[in-house]
């Protein structure tokens, strides 16, 4: 399947990446390309088919209600980019 | 010393040949020597590893050496080492000291193993050739013009060029194996959920599975005896008892039965790399096994369905890298969608990109069931077709890799011509079956590679199979001209 | 023209764990920010989530409570949106295979009678973070202990008519998940919050309007208000002519409005798939049956059996039953007593005036229920009057005594509250009264017959001010007898 510009720039903001518009010509292509590739799929007949969640079909393992984690907020907040009062800082969210 | 594999340090530092001290000290100037050639390592951990050393020639003094107390080998960029930079070759975590050990990592400090430090890869194991790291491209010590492979590239190149005897990798769709055969040597991707995935960053989180790169079956089986195991941190990983995988190695192969998928032996496939792989399987024949033509006739929807797959679980896991709690921040956000959008525009390189962009196209609205919900459906045939396989044979036996090791930047512009350099290895990871690559002969002076199918949880089998045809030739021994 | 209202709510309940959905980090409210936050909870590079197995009981309790399909298979999906709280770029939450299916409550409304409403789904997810916008210089700051907190998600059909009625299905639906103890029901700390999905529609049309959702509505006062607030304002378009825009809002409780959100301009894609690093959960019958042996008795069956085996009216009844700790109280005090009516007047009562005016729950008043209980049987045995029974309730109030049944027949003796019944010592006491107040007496005579039985009160309150604790019947039977015998 062939992507136009627009496309792109939509999955690129949906993705929140910033892509830059020299590179956009790159992007539509190769992206155009890869759809082609995978869109051989649709030949496959899956009809009454199960999804392969895992591929030993195993089922989800239950953890047992306890805390066993301790504050480790200073050691974590060493590799954080901003931090204030032991709060992550970003550029004011508006709701 | 840099010859020696895992298994004979182990029996030398035994034997008092040479101390852990000496071996590790042996190993960093050799790093030190040859890396800026080929670029295997992103972080060397030079005091870690002589304390580590230091501390396992103390405990073989006090009489409690284990079999790894002391053996030396570098873990790829991808697994949490707890203070030391895990960048998985990317700007994005170029600043990223981890919190916190891996479960692969914590059972080799556990083992009494020595950390070298941390490998070269393709920028969150998305490639095929270690061109698409942050750090720079890694250089196949048998050609350095030519790619390692990826996404496992600097483990393959350390390994290859002697730097360390073994290191840790992973596979997502060939990222053991493919560079295994580039460089010529042992690569082991066991069973999906065999090894924990606790701590080892996810890029395909139903695809990835950690592994080994050595000189030797003999030493994947002493790597996978390390990793194997169950671990509550990790729901897909399964609780199933671990073998002793070096007691079966020399098992005879008398009435083995090979699998010879059709369409893994397509026309396309060059006489050489056929020629090479044709002599293998008439080595096996030589050690007692049978061989039998089989079918997979899904074969062909496997990367369709990887680059779907794949793509789609990366954009979802690779969400995480924002810029609020850790990584590459940009400079001077002016709002939260700023901060995300060139955070991520920047910290991420192309290929990264282009992958989340599929994933999150793939998986928005409307397309759901032609794209996810398919390819895992696709999945289920693939693997019906291996369990109908192993119901006739023993072992599946294909090449690794279409072709040797290519050239840097022959593929860089055409992503698509990259991807079916895993036309052999991928369907497996769909599967989730274990595979091995192992050396099996030469074209142009370039190592040809022989991947080995198990069914699951027969990682004994593979490392059996793979032990007993080192122990017939050599090419495992051969090394890069300018090492040996 | 005719409108009719449509509402249908989400009620997001946070489960009552110790610890997070897939983290072993603590639920505990009011930490310190991020002190809570684990590696999982933060989303770091590398790692896993591993399910909580008392979410997935919890789940299926509430589920059962409600009559309602139990999912045997479900599975946990990935919902991809970026928000500074939502540290992993996406919610792990239940898309297509939720933990409960379609089951149903009953509301009581104001004419007496019951509503059936539906419930379409209700699935588990993790609770996002909290964003602070107040103390950073410009900046937000984050705060991750929230995040990871279990959530059942619970979907009701567009299927009440009034605010009113969304109020009424809010507040059942905490009655039952306190009464189930999977929520703490704390709505101050946000452990229930309501969207509301209002839309209106002409009378008799069946497509309906266009609908708005008001987010995050947290008390059981605002969701009647908000929704007031907002069916005004769609009427108030609606009547112009105008169209309803499909978006979400938010109620400004001060100003009694709703307002756009402006961080959901943008409609979001938000590209459900199955977590991979979570598999399906399967449960069978023998675990579903095993939960069902856990239930508590409901607040419907309950209220059932006040009226019905207690004699209770249906409207005590309803208030007496709706929260499981006020119930526990009562039956408590009643089985005391032996007596469900007199339990139901004082806790009607006293208790609920004394809880009100103190601002407290049920658990913190210091009047335990076994105090209650004593001093209910004192009542029925005579040793206490009504009035005294006030002053043993409020001195525990106060904090006199201990939190002992026992400590209330301290207080009875120690404030002298001791009901008199012996008639040889109220006929001094008259005597004495009478004799100290001639004048008193005298009107009393000059008082035609027919009104005599209001001129006797004064009687009444002199002889129990000489003597607390006499029993007023006996009192008043003697000073009938005395008074004739003047005249």
């Amino acid at each position: 399947m062939a992507l136009d510009q627009n496309q792109v720039r939509d999955i690129a903001e949906l993705a929140r990446l910033q892509i830059d518009e020299t590179q956009l010509d790159d992007y539509q292509k190769n992206l155009s390309n890869i759809l082609d590739l995978v869109d051989q799929l649709a030949a496959a007949d899956t009809a009454n088919v199960e999804p392969l969640a895992h591929p030993l079909d195993a089922v989800q393992r239950l953890r047992a209600d306890q805390v066993s984690e301790s504050n480790q907020r200073e050691h974590f907040q060493q590799i954080a980019p901003a931090t204030s009062e032991g709060y992550y800082l970003v550029p004011r969210v508006v709701e | 010393m840099y010859n020696k594999t895992i298994a004979d340090i182990a029996r030398d530092l035994n034997a008092g040949e040479y101390s852990s001290v000496e071996l590790t000290q042996s190993l960093l100037d050799r790093v030190e020597q040859l890396d800026s050639t080929y670029n295997s390592f992103i972080t060397v951990t030079k005091e870690q590893a002589l304390a580590q050393a230091k501390a396992a020639d103390e405990r073989r003094a006090a009489g409690n050496a284990e079999l790894w107390t002391g053996i030396p080998i570098a873990h790829k960029d991808i697994f949490c080492t707890n203070g030391v930079l895990t960048s998985c070759g990317s700007k994005m975590l170029s600043n990223f000291v981890a919190p916190y050990d891996a479960t692969v990592i914590d059972k080799f400090n556990q083992a009494g193993a020595v950390s070298l430090g941390k490998l070269n890869m393709d920028e969150f194991a998305m490639g095929s050739s270690n061109e698409s790291s942050f750090y720079g491209a890694v250089a196949n010590p048998w050609n350095t013009d030519c790619v390692p492979g990826g996404s496992s590239g600097g483990s393959a190149a350390a390994v290859a060029a002697r730097l360390v005897p073994g290191a840790t990798a992973t596979d997502t769709g060939g990222s053991i194996r493919q560079p295994a055969a580039f460089c010529g040597l042992t690569g082991l991707k066991p069973t999906y959920g065999r090894i924990s995935r606790w701590g080892m960053v996810a890029f395909a989180s139903s695809l990835d599975q950690a592994g080994s790169m050595t000189r030797s079956a003999e030493d994947a089986a002493l790597m996978l005896q390390v990793m194997a195991g169950f671990d509550a941190k990790d729901s897909t990983c399964v609780d199933q008892p671990v073998p002793d995988y070096s007691a079966t190695l020399e098992q005879d192969l008398t009435g083995l039965t090979i699998g010879l998928p059709k369409e893994y032996f397509r026309d396309d496939l060059s006489a050489d790399m056929q020629q090479q792989v044709r002599n293998a399987i008439a080595e096996y024949e030589k050690l007692g096994a049978k061989v039998k033509e089989i079918s997979l006739p899904n074969t062909h929807l496997a990367i369709p369905a990887y680059y779907i797959v794949a793509p789609a679980e990366c954009s979802a896991n690779l969400s995480r890298m924002d810029g609020v709690r850790f990584g590459y921040r940009c400079d001077d956000p002016q709002d939260i969608n700023d901060l995300y959008k060139r955070s991520r525009g920047e910290g991420f390189g192309n290929e990264v990109k282009r992958r989340i962009m599929v994933g999150a196209y793939a998986l928005s609205a409307g397309f759901y069931d032609a794209y996810y919900k398919k390819a895992q459906q696709v999945r289920r045939l693939i693997k019906n077709d291996f369990v109908e396989a192993f119901k006739e044979v023993d072992i599946i036996m294909s090449p690794t890799t279409p072709s040797p090791a290519f050239k840097r930047g022959e593929k860089t512009s055409d992503p698509v011509a990259m991807y079916l350099e895993d036309i052999f290895t991928i369907a497996l990871n769909l599967a989730g079956l274990p595979g091995m690559s192992i050396p099996c002969g030469q074209v142009n002076n370039l190592p040809v590679g022989l991947q080995l199918i198990g069914n699951y949880f027969d990682e004994a089998r593979l490392l059996n199979a793979a032990h007993k045809f080192q122990q017939a030739t050599d090419w495992h021994q051969q090394a890069p001209a300018d090492i040996a | 023209m005719e409108w009719e209202v449509v509402i249908g709510l989400e009620i997001h309940a946070q489960l009552a764990t110790q610890s997070k959905i897939f983290s072993g980090a603590s639920t505990a409210y009011g930490a310190d920010a991020n002190t809570q936050a684990c590696a999982v909870d933060l989303g770091l590079p590398g790692v896993l989530p591993v399910f909580n197995e008392e979410a997935l009981r919890m789940a299926v309790k509430f589920g059962l409570a409600i009559d309602a399909e139990i999912g045997k298979k479900s599975v946990f999906d990935r919902k991809n949106y970026f928000y500074p709280d939502l540290p992993k770029g996406y919610q792990t939450t239940q898309l297509h295979h939720p933990i409960v299916g379609i089951g149903h409550i009953d509301i009581e409304l104001d004419d007496g009678t019951t509503k059936r409403i539906n419930v379409t789904r209700a699935h588990l997810e993790e609770d996002a973070g909290k964003s602070v916008h107040e103390g950073f210089d410009g900046m937000s700051g984050i705060d991750l202990n929230r995040a990871g907190t279990p959530l059942i998600e619970i979907v009701s059909e567009p299927e009440m008519r009034s605010a009113k009625e969304a109020a009424a299905y809010f507040r059942k639906m905490h009655s039952i998940v306190t009464y189930l103890g999977i929520c703490d029901g704390d709505l101050s700390q946000g452990s229930m919050r309501c969207d509301c999905n209002v839309s209106l529609r002409p009378k008799g049309q069946e497509e309906f309007g266009t609908r708005t959702e008001i987010k995050n509505v947290n008390s059981f006062r605002n969701v009647e208000r908000a929704i007031e607030a907002e069916i005004a304002r769609q009427m108030d378009i609606l009547e112009d002519g105008g169209s309803i825009v499909q978006e979400t809002r938010l109620y400004d409780a001060d100003k009694n409005e709703t307002r756009a959100m402006r961080s959901k301009e943008v409609a979001n894609d938000y590209r459900y798939f199955p977590c991979p690093d979570l598999l399906p959960v399967i449960i069978d019958d023998n675990y579903i049956e095993a939960v069902r042996s856990t239930l508590p008795e409901l607040p419907d069956a309950k209220r059932a059996r006040f009226v019905k085996d207690h004699g209770l009216s249906t409207v005590d009844a309803a208030v007496l039953a709706s929260d499981r700790s006020l119930a526990d109280y009562f039956e408590t005090v009643a089985h005391a007593a032996n007596d469900y009516k007199l339990a139901a007047n004082w806790v009607q009562g006293d208790v609920s005036a004394a809880l009100n005016r103190l601002e407290i729950g049920i658990a913190q008043l210091p009047v335990s229920a076994e105090q209650l209980g004593r001093i209910l049987q004192l009542i029925k045995d005579n040793t206490l009057n009504n009035g005294g029974a006030k002053e043993v309730f409020n001195a525990l109030l106060e904090g006199k005594g201990d939190d002992t049944a026992a400590s209330v027949d301290a207080l009875v003796d120690s404030l002298g509250l001791k009901q008199v019944s012996d008639t040889g010592a109220i006929e001094a006491i008259v005597a004495q009264v009478l004799a100290d107040n001639p004048k008193l007496v005298e009107g009393y005579l000059n008082t035609p017959e027919d009104k005599r039985a209001k001129a006797i009160g004064p009687f009444i309150g002199l002889t129990r001010k000489a003597a607390k604790g006499v029993n007023p019947q006996v009192v008043m039977d003697v000073l009938k007898k005395k008074l004739s015998e003047l005249g």
